[in-house]
């Protein structure tokens, strides 16, 4: 049922966007065939979810608002240390734990917002390179609350929804990440198709032309950086609740560096990219963790300079060109 | 009888001397095409790498090395450049990060595969490993080389800059590259020369870091990071203000791993972060 | 009778020893349609980055509606009403027409911010953008990215853009620049069919252009504004004859003298 461009207002035109695309749903399909395919890779699958929604959360300051930060983890970090504290202490209800975790992200998210909108390029860089380096360290020396070097200990899950108990196999784990992921990425999904969307892509743009319409670039910066500090902090907080352990490395300079990987490897702005990026990303380290760790990074190195020169928007910007191509011949 | 404090300060100068000559050519490079090149130090690692293969396999005396260091530096920073960053003036600040933090990758990568994980040793002659007492406090022979060869770089570098024309070319074009490239100045090929210097200095640097902090294939992401703050601090396009920034960072890191061990980076970060958020071009900056 | 659109009392700006503006005072009444002339580096640019807060005075008043809005930030001056365009185009790339537009009248109407409805169910917004951008001949290609869109489609993109803020005061740099002859007598028709409520200053080159469509010119050169005056008179003033021929009084077409519609 194909009507005329000139039958289509407007709205309906931008109302045809937002529908659900059909490898949409073929991609969350297949995000079940685990269960059956590989039904002893559930702990990994849970992992790859788990990295999946952090990557999420960073393509809606990165790939959306074009906010690079090198230091992410540092939320990812807050929301696993709270989630396994809480446990620890005695609460160990996991979905509870999860919005614990998630306030306390968004705090500390909201708070270094304040100075993070005042600034761009370079500055902005080494400020979120430096917050993330300067909880690592505190973090490190606060060793009577996070368990330093050998990281967290004790933290003991509840049965969610007090049924399911975090089994051997993971099944639970990945159901469990898999429904929190899934649940956040509907809302960043609305979140993009709103007019909020509209203006973080506004402010990827052109940052500059923004106050020049009127727009409170400041407020929004601060308002989507808080979002997607909770929404790390959740994942961070998964992560805890399905290892039952936390360590240093959650709020590390290397994991901050990989998400960025990550979501670049899938193509930042698309909102899949993310996904699509963890998948692969983690996939292909389970592959290689036998080899030496110096060649795991040698190839990590070729892969970034190829993505950047050859593939600027991803694996999935790589796709779309060549389907756009596809279809014009 | 000097009280400890100028050990301290003695060290923290060395040390800023050190981060000095790593970070100079970081901080004009960016000045001039404002390229974020996070694989700097790589090449500064490499410096280091060359001065202890000469010394080791080839029985190089170690001041025969520096100038090795020096030029290995600078001409495969230059073949990177011409290859591909060069590819990259135009592009976004995320590309080139990634771009450049993929380089450093697989330089830290080939690194520990040629020369394994471990710290080089270095056995450099006697008399530098000795040190002069003054006044009751003991000075690092090794050390105040260091503080008087790059004192003296840096006064080679700031003439240089002043006095000659192609420091005038330099100035320009860090000033305002398209003004400078509409006087007819050739922007790219001053940008390329200066970036074979920087990097070279950075080589020389890792080669005169081993004795002072040890060299092994994390020295291109640990110092990375350092190279990072006086940059950003210091301001971009300013040799003085790399100067006062790395003997600052130099001094305080030395200082506070003295006074308050337990407090380790925390206070470099903090006060990085400061001082960007007062000053966000850095301190004597221009863009 | 209401007092100006927009006002300034000795504005100025230096930077280092290099002096930009000078001691500026001018008065914009309502409605009227100002041409800012005058040679390259005089300053005009400056002036409306000084008028819109992009750049801070260093000394001087900027009144709107006799509202004093020296202190306030750009994105507060454009919520009052008083919005610019540019020289170069400042659009954003990736974003249809019909998007950025639609993005100007959210800021607007203050619902930019929210996340939780679709962008497609705001219809009001939505239909606001599409008759700004028809009136200016772009309805056709609203769903096109701005990049894919023609340079002369650019520009009037850039004034769709300020429009969809209901300027008070709306203030063009160049809006012609760079777009072939034919093109921007629409552009400045489409300008001219503007509504009598909105002030317009226009920065304008083209000598044609200045007798069709302002009112009132204001000549500056070096900083200083020179002269102010009806388009007749300003032509014929020496002082400006002198800036813009100099020795050479050969040609006199430039400053033709024409009755204003």
């Amino acid at each position: 049922m194909a009507l005329s461009e000139a039958e289509i207002t407007p709205q309906r035109y931008l109302q045809a966007q937002t529908r659900w695309h059909p490898s949409e749903i073929a991609f969350w399909l297949a995000t079940l065939l685990p269960y059956v395919l590989f039904p002893n890779y559930l702990a990994l699958a849970s992992q790859i979810a788990i990295a999946a929604l952090f990557a999420l959360s960073l393509d809606l300051i990165l790939g959306y608002a074009g906010i690079v930060s090198l230091g992410h983890a540092a939320f990812f970090g807050i929301g696993a240390y709270t989630a396994g504290l809480v446990s620890k202490h005695g609460w160990g209800e996991p979905l509870t734990g999860l919005a614990i975790a998630a306030l306390a992200a968004g705090i500390v998210g909201y708070a270094t917002s304040f100075v993070i909108c005042r600034f761009r390029h370079l500055a902005l860089i080494m400020l979120t390179l430096g917050f993330g380096l300067l909880l690592g360290e505190l973090a490190n020396s606060a060793g009577w609350l996070t368990g330093g070097m050998d990281g967290l200990q004790g933290i003991h899950m509840w049965k969610l929804g007090g049924y399911f108990h975090f089994d051997l196999f993971g099944k639970t784990a990945y159901s469990y990440a898999l429904a929190i992921l899934f649940v956040l990425f509907l809302f960043a999904r609305r979140l993009i198709h709103s007019p909020f969307g509209l203006t973080l892509r506004g402010i990827r743009e052109n940052f500059v032309r923004m106050p020049a319409i009127g727009a409170p670039s400041h407020s929004h910066i601060r308002t989507i950086y808080t979002i997607a500090a909770a929404i790390a902090g959740i994942a961070g907080a998964l992560l805890a609740q399905t290892t039952e352990t936390v360590s240093l490395d959650s709020l590390g300079f290397e994991r901050s560096a990989e998400v960025v990987v990550i979501l670049v490897l899938g193509g930042p702005g698309k909102l899949y990219g993310g996904l699509v990026g963890a998948m692969v990303f983690m996939v292909a380290r389970d592959r290689f963790s036998g080899i030496e760790p110096q060649y795991w990074y040698f190839w990590i190195g070729i892969l970034l300079v190829g993505v950047v020169l050859f593939l600027p928007n991803g694996i999935l910007g790589g796709i779309m060109h060549l389907t756009s191509r596809w279809r014009r011949s | 009888m000097l009280p400890p404090v100028f050990g301290v300060l003695f060290d923290g100068l060395a040390y800023g001397m050190l981060l000095f000559l790593l970070s100079v050519g970081q901080s004009v490079t960016l000045g001039m095409m404002n390229f974020i090149n996070l694989a700097h130090c790589s090449f500064g690692m490499l410096g280091g790498y060359i001065t202890v293969m000469l010394m080791s396999r080839y029985g190089w005396p170690f001041f025969a090395t520096l100038p090795c260091a020096f030029i290995v530096g600078a001409l495969v920073s230059v073949g990177f450049e011409r290859t591909i960053f060069r590819r990259l003036y135009r592009a976004s600040e995320l590309d080139q990060v990634l771009l450049t933090i993929g380089v450093v990758f697989m330089s830290v990568a080939v690194a520990a595969y040629i020369f394994g994980t471990d710290q080089q040793p270095l056995q450099l002659p006697a008399y530098l490993r000795s040190s002069l007492t003054f006044l009751g406090l003991r000075f690092a022979v090794y050390r105040l080389i260091l503080i008087v060869v790059a004192l003296a770089i840096t006064l080679a570098l700031v003439l240089g800059l002043e006095y000659t024309r192609f420091g005038a070319r330099v100035r320009a074009a860090v000033d305002n590259e398209r003004m400078a490239r509409g006087l007819g100045i050739d922007v790219d090929r001053a940008f390329a020369i200066t970036f074979a210097l920087g990097s070279g200095l950075a080589g020389l640097g890792g080669a005169l870091a081993i004795e002072i902090v040890g060299l092994d294939p994390s020295f291109a992401f640990t110092y990375l990071i350092y190279v990072l703050i006086v940059v950003s601090v210091g301001g971009l396009g300013s040799i003085s203000g790399s100067f006062v920034a790395a003997v600052v960072l130099g001094v305080s890191d030395i200082a506070g791993k003295y006074y308050i061990p337990q407090l380790g980076a925390f206070l470099i970060y903090l006060v990085m972060i400061s001082l960007l958020m007062w000053r966000p071009l850095g301190l004597l900056g221009r863009r | 009778m209401r007092g100006p659109a927009l006002s300034t009392r000795g504005l100025a700006k230096s930077f280092g020893s290099l002096v930009v503006a000078r001691d500026i005072a001018i008065e914009l009444p309502r409605g009227v349609r100002y041409a800012l002339i005058g040679p390259n580096g005089a300053g005009k640019t400056t002036l409306i980055n000084l008028m819109t807060g992009m750049l801070r005075s260093d000394a001087g008043r900027i009144f709107l509606d006799d509202e004093d809005i020296t202190q306030l930030a750009p994105e507060q001056r454009v919520r009052r009403g008083l919005v610019r365009t540019y020289q170069i185009n400042s659009l954003f790339p990736h974003l249809t027409a019909l998007e950025s537009v639609t993005l100007a009248v959210c800021e607007r109407r203050r619902v930019a911010g929210t996340w939780w409805r679709q962008l497609a169910a705001y219809r009001e917004e939505i239909g606001e953008a599409y008759e700004i951008l028809s009136a200016l001949t772009l309805g056709p290609v609203c769903h096109r990215p701005t990049r894919e869109l023609a340079y002369g489609q650019q520009r009037l993109l850039e004034i769709a853009l300020a429009l969809a803020t209901r300027p008070k005061v709306l203030l063009l740099d160049e809006p012609a620049a760079g777009v072939p002859r034919e093109e921007s007598k629409e552009l400045f028709a489409a300008i001219a069919g503007l509504s009598r409520e909105i002030t317009v200053l226009f920065i304008e080159h083209d000598m044609d252009i200045v007798f069709r469509f302002a009112t009132r010119v204001i000549v500056m050169v070096g900083g200083r504004v020179l002269v102010e005056g009806p388009p007749q008179e300003v032509a014929a003033d020496p002082q400006v004859r002198a800036v813009y021929f100099g020795k050479a009084m050969g040609k006199s077409d430039g400053l033709r003298r024409e009755s204003v519609p």
